[in-house]
């Protein structure tokens, strides 16, 4: 209806929320048409390289067929050609990279990328006090994707030194001379300059950061955790399992069946004391029991131990210290928390912690930029500098030291109960929702400062003449501020708020030199605790659990939020569309 | 909206004009009392830092801001056992070049500081003071880091590991992030687009994912454990590349017309970036030295995974971390306190010194993403 028939002006007369709905509608009509175009683009890219890849092995054969002797030998000696016309310096590049290669690929690379399907096969054994060492996947997927990167660069070196050759012919067959390796040299710092300075950052890049995020986003697909910890055991592949077991594992409920005889038709529910953990369908006297020894020690540890026919051995260690057991089936339901679940309330408390902290911080600290900078107001280099402190001092000080001081037996809660405010101390890091709102508040503390200072920056840049001009038509403080300053602020601070918003989904000093994600949630799988990020539970899996699988899946999850969250947002602003614009 | 105002009403509103001053003085009030709070708030937790550093009693936090007994007692603690010998210096013949070498390059250094010339005529003197200075002082603080024997001192030990790796970062990173981010500002060559976008994507995976990987990789030359400080400045230094975006949005605002006239006068894309380049990124050099030098101070969870277990490779998050969050927090946490004020204190002036480049370098990183 509107969109197709409508014109700037149009456009322009429509108020702020109808924009924004067309907007929307743009967005959404225009997805079918998007993911078309992206399956059409998709399909082209298949197409081109397979062309490509035709084109590359037809340039290769004819350049064979028509290359003069030279030529011919560079095919298997890397860099002959090269050497042989005079161009000793790339020739003798070209040669050692070679040899290097071959050497690396046979004597070392080959043995662990033949293994790359299984991850090896061979256990380590002991052998009365001697540990015999059998394969090690880690080492095998690893030095296999390694590897593979080596052929790839090598295919890559290959495929130059050819085309090399092919255009040392068509310079010297026109009568041409080539470049000496002075010259080589000589443009390595000037139009080749490029090359010079991206060697180093492309290699660190390589090596610390592609490698190690490759091999990361494998281990997603393996069973790489503390039960299969290599040299001493072995992992191997396990398809998309642990994706299963974070996105769409069940809550695992076990089934109890007590065998005694003497059951009484009464349903019995268990709440343990930090949410509902058990339940119990029907009861006798003996499950009564039981349960009631469960009940008293949620708290503790039971374990449960499958029996040969099927049925469970349920132990619980009451607070006696005596252990209650019982043998059975379908009687106790016991329900333990899921992955699945977990990630989802973590995800959900990511999401709403990222929110808060950007835009609480964002508009809190504009304020503040729009206080201090307020005309008659003193001492402004005075208030930046203290706002400032927070941003200069370490946040390993100063969050750790905040930490303590909301403890339990910390300077806040000892003065307000010295004071007679409160009796029992306030539970800043024990409830749940209070260390949340602690959280959030301290990341105020810490936030506000770095807008107030890319703030102050930005409404410098506002032309006074607006402000004057909505004075004189009789706009009040808050109505400029809706319609001048923010506007402008959002425009212009736009991108920055989309890296500060994926920054702080992986914002891991603040919670966990302030919480460490505590307090734990009983219902909450992994050891999550109910503050945490995903990225400081990714974190405790890796260094605590050692669940490596689970936390490279996690990784990638992450990747996916940031990836979609920066897909939508780019569709919203333009200006960080065209990178030229700025130039 | 300006134009469907009537006259009748600018006219009502003349009173609220006159009343204009008392209510601005109000408003004025307000924001001091709000300025104020809020700079109580802020500045608290510091101040009690510093107090508690000087508390004598033991034990954890109290609920009590002012010592009942003073003492340096925290102070002295973390100095406790640290040696100064001007014996290091050339101690053995390694040492012998390392000092020789260093100090000819700061000597040369800071000749040619005082003997430059003026490159035009604005410019009042011929010596840049402020440069041989900073060269003297860097100066100075390698051969005092040598000096210092810290075998015997935690606290010392980890400040020196820090600072090591600061520095190092500093020249590093700096030197990195100049060269991606003036390339991929500067130059139009096959890939460049496929870089950004490879670096965006990268930038995405959160950093602790590969943590493992990182580690086995440092293992595998050594670098873990009692090498874990150059371990750290390797990792830290590899990747660092990938933060360019701050300055090659600094270098997108220098008109690209000085170098196309620069290379039209025959100079190499080399000297075009350090002659011309070079002298004009200053802001936003310092912006990167700055931030390369403060980064390792905070670094806690990486440098805790690879020198787990060796106390004499911990830098000082890590050393004092472990002082109040998994050894004994009642006995060490003033002690913690000091070791606290003693890193804020070099770091906090250095940044308010340099507080303009900052503010310039997060503006600019603002604004243009």
């Amino acid at each position: 209806m509107v969109g197709e028939s409508m014109n700037d002006l149009d456009y322009l007369r429509l108020s702020k929320p109808q924009k924004f709905a067309l907007k929307m509608k743009k967005f959404f009509a225009g997805l079918p048409a998007r993911l078309l175009g992206a399956l059409k683009g998709l399909l082209m890219w298949f197409v081109n390289l397979f062309k490509g890849i035709g084109s590359f092995i037809c340039d290769l054969v004819t350049t064979y067929i028509h290359g003069d002797w030279k030529t011919k030998v560079s095919y298997t000696v890397m860099g002959f050609g090269s050497m042989a016309r005079g161009q000793w310096l790339r020739g003798i590049l070209f040669f050692v990279f070679q040899t290097v290669f071959n050497l690396y690929v046979w004597f070392f690379g080959a043995g662990y990328l033949s293994k790359l399907g299984t991850l090896g096969t061979v256990e380590t054994v002991k052998k009365g006090r001697v540990t015999v060492y059998g394969d090690n996947s880690f080492l095998i997927l690893l030095y296999g994707v390694l590897t593979i990167f080596f052929v790839v660069a090598f295919i890559y070196t290959w495929y130059v030194n050819v085309k090399q050759n092919k255009m040392s012919e068509k310079i010297l067959k026109s009568g041409k001379k080539l470049k000496s390796a002075k010259d080589d040299m000589a443009s390595l710092l000037d139009n080749q300059f490029h090359k010079t300075l991206l060697a180093i950052p492309t290699l660190g890049v390589t090596v610390f950061t592609i490698l190690p995020i490759i091999f990361m986003i494998l281990v997603a697909f393996t069973n790489y955790d503390n039960q299969h910890q290599p040299p001493g055991k072995l992992f191997t592949w396990v398809g998309t399992a642990n994706f299963e077991t974070l996105l769409a594992s069940p809550d695992n409920k076990v089934n109890f069946d007590v065998t005694s005889t003497t059951a009484e038709s009464a349903a019995l529910t268990i709440t343990a004391k930090n949410g509902d953990i058990l339940t119990v369908n029907t009861a006798d006297v003996a499950a009564a029991e039981a349960a009631e020894a469960l009940t008293a020690a949620a708290d503790t540890e039971f374990t449960m131990v499958e029996q040969a026919d099927g049925t469970y051995q349920f132990e619980v260690f009451s607070e006696a210290g005596e252990s209650v057991s019982f043998v059975g089936k379908d009687l106790l339901t016991v329900k333990t928390p899921s992955f699945s679940y977990t990630f989802k309330q973590v995800l959900l408390w990511t999401l709403i912690w990222a929110f808060f902290a950007t835009f609480l911080n964002y508009f809190l600290g504009m304020l503040v930029a729009i206080m201090i900078n307020k005309k008659g107001i003193k001492f402004k280099k005075l208030w930046r500098t203290i706002l400032v402190m927070t941003i200069a001092i370490p946040q390993f000080i100063s969050l750790l030291y905040v930490s303590k001081m909301f403890a339990a037996d910390g300077l806040i809660n000892g003065m307000l109960m010295n004071w007679g405010w409160i009796s029992q101390p306030l539970p800043f890091w024990t409830d749940p929702t209070w260390a949340r709102v602690t959280i959030i508040g301290i990341n105020i503390w810490i936030g506000i400062p770095y807008l107030m200072l890319i703030a102050t920056g930005i409404l410098m840049n506002i032309p006074a003449d607006l402000y004057e001009s909505a004075r004189i038509d009789g706009a009040n403080a808050f109505q400029t501020y809706m319609k001048i300053t923010l506007p402008y602020m959002l425009f212009v601070t736009g991108p920055y708020l989309l890296t500060s918003f994926t920054g702080n989904i992986n914002n891991f000093n603040v919670i966990f030199l302030l919480s460490q994600g505590k307090p734990l949630g009983l219902d909450l799988a992994g050891n999550a605790g109910t503050t945490d990020l995903l990225i400081t539970w990714l974190y405790k899996m890796t260094v605590t659990d050692s669940n490596y699988k689970l936390a490279a899946v996690m990784g990638i999850l992450v990747f996916v939020v940031c990836a979609v969250i920066n897909l939508v947002v780019y569709n919203f602003i333009p200006s960080v569309k065209n990178e030229e614009d700025f130039q | 909206m300006a134009n469907d105002m009537n006259i009748q009403e600018v006219a009502e509103k003349a009173p609220r004009l006159r009343s204009k001053k008392g209510h601005e003085r109000r408003v004025n009030a307000s924001i001091y009392a709000i300025l104020i709070v809020m700079s109580i708030i802020w500045l608290c937790p510091f101040v009690f830092l510093v107090l508690q550093s000087f508390r004598g009693e033991s034990g954890g936090q109290v609920a009590y801001v002012i010592p009942k007994q003073w003492t340096l007692d925290n102070y002295r603690f973390l100095f406790e056992g640290v040696a100064f010998s001007l014996k290091a210096l050339v101690k053995d013949v390694p040492a012998i070049i390392l000092t020789v070498v260093t100090n000819a390059i700061g000597v040369l250094g800071m000749v040619k500081f005082l003997t430059r010339k003026p490159k035009n005529p604005f410019e009042k003197t011929s010596g840049n003071i402020k440069g041989a200075l900073l060269v003297f002082g860097v100066l100075l603080l390698i051969n005092v880091m040598r000096c210092v024997d810290s075998t015997n001192c935690d606290f010392v030990q980890w400040f020196m590991n820090t600072l090591t790796i600061a520095l190092f970062c500093a020249v590093i990173q700096t030197i990195m992030v100049l060269s991606v981010s003036y390339t991929l500002s500067r130059m139009r060559f096959k890939g460049r687009k496929l870089i950004m976008n490879v670096v965006l994507v990268l930038g995405m995976f959160p950093g602790f994912l590969t943590m493992i990987v990182l580690y086995y990789l440092l293992k595998m030359m050594g670098l873990t454990q009692a090498g874990a400080v150059p371990g750290l400045i390797l990792i830290s230094c590899a990747s660092s590349g990938m933060g360019y975006y701050i300055s090659k949005g600094f270098f997108d605002t220098i008109p690209k017309s000085l170098d196309e006239s620069a290379r039209i006068d025959g100079a190499t894309r080399f000297q075009v970036f350090l002659k011309i380049i070079m002298p004009m990124a200053k802001p936003i050099v310092i912006y990167t030295i700055l931030m390369a030098f403060m980064g390792p101070w905070g670094d806690y969870v990486f440098a805790s995974y690879v020198a787990f277990g060796h106390k004499a490779s911990y830098n000082v998050a890590v050393g004092l971390y472990r002082w109040v969050n998994t050894n004994d927090y009642q006995g060490y946490f003033t002690r913690f306190c000091a070791g606290g004020v003693l890193v804020a204190i070099p770091i906090t002036v250095l940044f308010m010194a340099l507080q303009k480049y900052y503010v310039e370098g997060v503006t600019g990183g603002a604004v243009k993403g």
